[in-house]
């Protein structure tokens, strides 16, 4: 277990590397020269756009560039932001404190209601309360998250007036619970049809017939034997979904004015801000190796026969 | 029991982040009662993070320029008029256009105490124009004698001081200018031309976080890409004292979003109200809504160098303005954030003046027959290159409907995805027709919109408009002896300008933003900015 987890995180290095460049190769080929850009429609003196770029080390050839930046950023140095002369790990360590935030928030909403939702209808398939979730889930995979954002704000906000249109403080939880809502519910409603579909497949299982006739009582029956089976591939899911959700964030931290990763990224990417772009597209890459790694261990936990050498 | 092994590691490790991130939680749950909406007598509005350090010289876009003018002083403003008036400056003379004498008001302090005088202005000048400390606005001190010492084009400086600036006591001092500049004085109102502390020098870097000023605010925070909070300067001298506590700049990611802050009451003032809610801001914020034209210009530029428009007859372009809708375009398509367009300068600027012409008139008649009488468009086909992120979309498409409508000649919108990649393709001759062309006055002199923009050396002519005749009439016009006689020439070349058509104008920009129902007294200056010291709490 112990080498397996090593050998993983040894893996992650050269993923690492690979997904820097790549973003760096396309933040360098996009057209528009971020110093110039900075100077805008006015006049300007173009004597101080190359002393810039000189400055930043624009001017070299790319290979240099980015040995210059993996060199920098092996000394734990993400770079330097090209307008705002801040360095991009002050940016990142605002924007994804947020994010994470918004995201842990949704996945917990996502983990509790939807499984929940799921067990309820997978019990009794083909009941009142099966179709209804059926019908429930299909509302909101087929609504696009900023319809649902839209109508939320619209309702809450501004007929009943029940919470504030923007999140003011991207640090309160309070404020956060309508675009987590809202973030969450497409995951929401997948993972509520995955685990019904799965504990209604396992309920004709083999086992789930033993488990029955040694006459163990139904909680432990539904609790352990059959939910512990059934949860693989909504594990599965919900680990791809953490990364989804941190990059997805970026309709609903628009619509509801958070200022989180999707946003920094955005504005990154609007301004040619190559060094901001790759920092926080890599930790982005990141956390879903991260992720990955966790859901692969969880599989352990809940089917013993699944071994790591 | 290898499973229940590693379900014990991982429940702990998801404990241990759940853990974290709750005491992130705890942490924000406290601030947020002191930052969750404005301190009581301040004043809030929609302006996001400035791109740059908050340093005057570094600084051309408009959330910067906000924040710096609540910060610094110059030495002299404008009125809403676009008059002078003079702030931190008692005069500022001359007799020849060449040497400028200035007079400081005495008793004026930066708001750590420092003294205000003629050294505070004039070491801040020369650090700005130096080419080592790559100010971005540094060619605005071009004018000043020895401004080449400090900035050569190329490689290091010769001298560390411009020898046209002279200290001649505590709260006077003179400039020296290359040549005569008669309107020179407008252009010492830009925020670029702001004094420095003692303090600036030693660490400028540090000093663009958190800026000491001479102005009507006095820093107080900057929560990086969430608001900068500024309070009024207690012993503030200039005739703008603040007449609220202090200011809130918030950052929205969308204006759609300060717009419904506004309505919701969590937010004083908006700039700008975005498209969408354009219809109906006038019924949501009722005498709170505030529509007032400024000192901003759109113009379609040709590009001079392409195949289409070498050697153009200036008879073409005339006919291709005639056949222009603008009135209808402004209405219906811009939800008349516009005023259709009768010259090439606005009219907020000194100088503007009736040009008693038709060619900004919708006539497709007469405009059939000047691009026939000038020799038509060669391929009877044109492109308008515009940046989509800009909300530029729905009026190039409207306009070439109009000229296509009017003339039977093709035009295109050419997008560029976004505004680096428009300016890119304009600095590199690769405009394949027209550009879309904006403008707002640095200074509010008809100077401004015609030398800036037309002048065949100008930075800004994209579009490579060059004839010998304007810059010849431009010339003279700068070695006018006041600044009446300089506007009057720059009219003559206004008028000439309508033979050459170097652009077509289109329309004059408008503000169209609104404040809640908690403030009073929100106006708007020349430059189409809230003027915030004045606004009051109720």
């Amino acid at each position: 277990m112990g080498r397996y987890v090593v050998r993983r995180l040894l893996q992650m290095i050269p993923v690492f590397i690979g997904s820097t460049l790549l973003i760096f190769l396309m933040m360098y080929v996009l057209p528009g020269d971020p110093v110039r850009a900075l100077m805008g429609d006015q006049a300007f003196d173009p004597a101080v756009v190359a002393n810039k770029r000189k400055e930043l080390g624009l001017d070299l050839p790319l290979w240099q560039q980015y040995a210059n930046y993996l060199g920098g950023l092996v000394q734990g140095d993400f770079g330097t932001e090209i307008v705002s002369e801040r360095p991009v790990a002050d940016i990142i360590a605002d924007a994804f404190p947020v994010t994470i935030r918004l995201t842990l928030f949704a996945f917990a909403f996502i983990v509790l209601v939807g499984i929940g939702l799921g067990v309820v209808a997978g019990l009794r398939p083909n009941t009142l309360q099966d179709r209804g979730l059926l019908a429930l889930t299909l509302v909101l995979i087929s609504m696009p998250s900023f319809v649902l954002g839209f109508l939320m704000q619209y309702l809450f906000a501004f007929q009943w007036q029940i919470t504030q249109p923007n999140v003011r403080d991207s640090e309160n939880f309070g404020e956060l619970l309508l675009p987590a809502i809202v973030l969450a519910s497409l995951s929401l409603a997948y993972v509520a049809r995955l685990t019904r579909t799965s504990m209604a497949e396992n309920l004709r299982a083999d086992y789930m017939r033993t488990a029955v006739a040694k006459g163990l009582p139904k909680r432990r029956v539904v609790g352990v034997h059959l939910m512990r089976n059934s949860l693989i591939p909504v594990v599965t899911f919900l680990g791809t979904d953490i990364g989804n959700l941190m990059t997805g964030a970026i309709v609903t931290e628009g619509i509801f004015n958070v200022k989180g990763v999707g946003n920094a990224v955005f504005e990154a990417l609007i301004r040619r801000e190559g060094a901001t772009v790759v920092g926080i597209a890599s930790l982005i890459v990141l956390v879903y190796l991260a992720t990955s790694l966790l859901v692969d261990l969880l599989y352990a936990v809940l089917d013993p026969r699944i071994r790591y050498a | 029991m290898r499973g229940a092994k590693s379900a014990k590691w991982v429940a702990g490790a998801i404990v241990v982040a759940l853990a974290a991130t709750a005491c992130g939680g705890g942490d924000g749950g406290d601030k947020e009662k002191a930052k969750g909406s404005a301190p009581a007598g301040y004043v809030s509005i929609d302006v996001g993070e400035p791109q740059k350090p908050l340093m005057p010289a570094d600084t051309n876009e408009s959330n910067g320029a906000y924040v710096i003018r609540s910060l610094f002083t110059q030495l002299l403003d404008f009125d809403a008029k676009g008059e002078l008036v003079y702030t931190n400056a008692e005069s500022v003379e001359t007799e020849d256009s060449k040497s400028w004498t200035v007079k400081l008001k005495k008793g004026w302090k930066f708001h750590n105490g420092e003294e205000v005088t003629a050294k505070s202005y004039v070491d801040a000048w020369n650090w700005y124009a130096n080419i080592k400390n790559n100010q971005q606005n540094s060619f605005w001190f071009s004018d000043i004698k020895g401004y080449a010492d400090v900035h050569p084009e190329k490689g290091e400086p010769k001298a560390d001081a411009m020898s046209g600036l002279k200290v001649v006591d505590d709260h006077t001092f003179t400039i020296e200018l290359n040549e005569r500049v008669p309107y020179f004085n407008y252009k010492l109102g830009y925020t670029t031309w702001a004094p420095m502390p003692k303090v600036f020098f030693d660490d400028p870097k540090a000093f663009g976080q958190k800026p000491v000023g001479n102005g009507p605010y006095e820093f107080e925070k900057w929560d990086h890409k969430k608001l900068i909070q500024v309070k009024a300067y207690a012993d503030y001298q200039g005739p703008n004292k603040a007449q609220n506590k202090g200011l809130q700049f918030k950052n929205y990611s969308t204006v759609e979003a300060a717009y419904r802050d506004v309505v919701s009451g969590n937010l004083d003032i908006i700039r700008q109200v975005g498209p969408t809610d354009l219809p109906k801001y006038k019924s949501d914020l009722g005498a709170g809504a505030i529509e007032q034209p400024y000192a901003a210009i759109q113009t379609l530029v040709p590009a001079f160098y392409t195949k289409t428009f070498k050697d153009i007859d200036p008879k073409v372009l005339q006919g291709l303005s005639m056949a222009i809708d603008r009135d209808t375009i402004t209405k219906t398509v811009l939800n008349n954030t516009r005023t259709p367009a009768t010259s090439f300068t606005p009219p907020e600027v000194k100088g503007n003046q009736d040009l008693d012409t038709e060619v900004f008139t919708y006539n497709p008649e007469k405009a059939k027959k000047l691009i026939k009488d000038g020799g038509g468009v060669p391929g009877n086909k044109f492109s308008i290159q515009y940046n989509s992120d800009g909300g530029h979309k729905e009026w190039v498409t409207a306009v070439c409907e109009s000229i296509r409508k009017a003339t039977g000649i093709d035009c295109v919108g050419d997008a560029k995805p976004d505004f680096p990649t428009d300016l890119e393709a304009r600095d590199n001759n690769q405009v394949k027709g027209m550009y879309r062309g904006g403008w707002v006055a640095d200074y509010p002199v008809n100077v401004n919109f015609i030398k800036e923009l037309y002048h065949s050396k100008a930075e800004s002519n994209n579009g490579r408009f060059s004839d010998k005749e304007i810059d010849g009439l431009m010339a003279e016009g700068d070695k006018a002896e006041s600044l009446e006689e300089a506007v009057a020439a720059y009219q003559n070349v206004e008028k000439k300008l309508l033979e050459k058509m170097p652009a077509i104008p289109l329309w004059y920009y408008r503000i169209n933003g609104g404040h809640g129902e908690a403030v009073d007294n929100v106006s708007v200056d020349y430059h189409g900015d809230i003027t915030l010291t004045e606004v009051t709490v109720k």
